[in-house]
């Protein structure tokens, strides 16, 4: 099995099409896209084993805290190992994490939650999200922004297939409470098990689909644009310049782009964690000395779906669209753009539903576009050769914004009441600091300039022959 | 730490027969499906906010 996962075991034969690449990569991040779906567990698990949400909360919290590890420190790792291989684990991580978790449901273990789905599978999140992102970029050189837009779309389509899923399965596994008209009926701890049980077969297979359908580019001369029958459309990753993911991480770009990718997830954070509450308080109103929303719990259901709709086309139309205006104009757009919105949903969001869920939405678009986007860039900015391993380390912005944005915006909206109770103008102080932070992000951007030369390993002309010999990269002085 | 860290050229590649469109066919249904599930699922759910 170990030679078949091997990185000269996955090289593309003649004719292999790229267009086989981008479904093996959506079949890895629609599978670990669910663990944004994991809040439909919460109320089952917390009735289960008799304790807190905030127990509960944190088997995703692991989860997406050890996301950022292992995307960050087995960056390299995955780069050197081959996006097969590095499938392969992420699809052993994800898959057993359920299995784990299950056995913990069943025991009434809490900690083998925390373990199973948390831990381990929360490295099989970090290696499957960056897994195919370096072997996308080099098969598409000409459209990199289209190529990770559509794998990246896919971690937010997770989410919107593992939601209905999951209910689904759950309900069929627990006939009785499926039966029951009650909404204060609650799921069994046997058929979140079960229901635990099925999905992580289904991700290990489908994941298994795209470890042994993921090909990385044969080391040809032929120059991108040659392809037909006779070959795979290689263009060759030592195009252009070379910086290693130790040096990338030496460089203001690398920084400033994490500072950048930071102010964009704070900022959408900051309407995807209040979505549902926000929208019924931006349209309560005093009603007979009783605050009252317009906007029905169910209504309030249906902006949350509308923002997971416009996360993930965002992340496939604004990626691809930045193969056309370039990477830092597409941000520019971002943040900018983003800042304005930011500032009309506070000042005119309130004037009807239609106009804040259209905000809200294009904003949501920016969100998901600023995620999928972002490895594009990072390959203008220190080419392919360890892309993938500097997208994991910049990844760590995610995990801290990830923090950071929902405590900045619930200590602020906190200190004016309680979420789904207050009204419009309570909200427009977090709003405001939101622009501010997109403005941070806005500046960051700007300051992107090329990577100084002494950052460079090695520098190849375009659609240079492959090398007779090995190519020997320079060590660059920190 | 060396001076010089090597890439070494990839060996050759799989023997293997050139993608038919079927192939392409089917991988993209397989992803495809699931995907439109999950977004005819969200566009039920996301309508709600348009007719209460």
């Amino acid at each position: 099995m170990a030679g078949l996962l091997d990185l000269d075991r996955s090289i593309a034969g003649p004719g292999y099409s790229r267009w086989l690449i981008p479904p093996a990569a959506l079949a890895i991040h629609l599978s670990i896209g669910q663990v944004y779906a994991f809040s439909v567990f919460k109320r089952a698990l917390q009735a289960h084993f008799g304790t807190s949400l905030t127990a509960i909360a944190w088997i995703f919290s692991i989860a997406i805290v050890m996301l950022g590890l292992s995307a960050a420190f087995l960056g390299t790792w995955v780069e050197r190992s081959g996006p097969r291989k590095a499938m392969f684990t992420a699809a052993c991580c994800w898959g057993s994490g359920f299995v784990i978790g299950a056995v913990g449901i069943a025991t009434r273990q809490l900690w083998l939650l925390y373990l199973g789905y948390g831990f381990i599978g929360g490295i099989g999140l970090g290696i499957g999200y960056i897994s195919p992102v370096s072997t996308l970029i080099k098969w598409f050189p000409d459209r990199p922004g289209l190529a990770t837009g559509l794998a990246i779309m896919g971690f937010g389509g997770g989410a919107l297939i593992a939601s209905p899923l999951s209910v689904k399965l759950m309900q069929a596994f627990d006939a009785p409470a499926a039966n029951t008209t009650a909404a204060a009926a609650v799921t069994s701890g046997d058929a979140v098990m079960k229901t635990f049980l099925v999905l992580g077969a289904t991700y290990f297979t489908a994941m298994m689909f795209g470890a042994f359908n993921v090909r990385i580019p044969p080391g040809s001369s032929a120059s991108f644009g040659s392809r037909g029958k006779a070959g795979a459309p290689y263009v060759p990753m030592r195009t252009g310049v070379t910086i290693s993911a130790a040096n990338a991480i030496r460089t203001p770009q690398f920084w400033m782009l994490w500072v950048v990718l930071f102010c964009n997830v704070t900022a959408g954070i900051g309407i995807l964690e209040q979505a549902a509450p926000m929208i019924q308080d931006f349209f309560r109103h005093d009603n007979h000395g009783t605050a009252t929303s317009s906007v029905s719990a169910a209504v309030a259901g249906g902006f949350v779906g509308l923002l997971s709709m416009c996360n993930m086309a965002g992340r496939f139309v604004w990626s691809s669209t930045s193969d056309i205006v370039g990477r830092k104009r597409i941000y520019m757009l971002y943040l900018g753009l983003g800042m304005i919105l930011y500032a009309l949903l506070a000042t005119v969001g309130a004037s009807s539903t239609a106009v804040f869920a259209a905000l809200a939405g294009i904003i949501l678009t920016f969100y998901g576009g600023g995620f999928a986007t972002v490895p594009a860039y990072l390959k203008d900015l220190f080419g392919t050769f360890q892309v993938g391993a500097i997208h994991g380390r910049l990844l760590t912005a995610w995990s801290a914004a990830g923090v950071a944005g929902p405590l900045i915006v619930n200590a602020i909206i906190e200190s004016r009441g309680k979420p789904g109770a207050l009204t419009a103008e309570d909200y427009r102080p977090a709003l405001f600091v939101m622009v501010g932070v997109l403005g941070v992000g806005f500046v960051a951007n700007l300051l992107v300039r090329s990577v100084d030369p002494r950052f460079h390993q090695a520098t190849v002309p375009a659609e240079a022959p492959a090398p007779a010999a090995p190519m020997t990269f320079k060590k660059v002085a920190p | 730490m060396s001076n010089t860290a090597t890439a070494t050229l990839e060996p050759q590649p799989e023997n293997e027969a050139p993608t038919s469109t079927a192939r392409l066919v089917v991988a993209w249904v397989i992803v495809g499906i699931p995907l439109l599930y999950g977004v005819y699922e969200t566009l039920l759910r996301a309508a709600k906010l348009f007719t209460g």
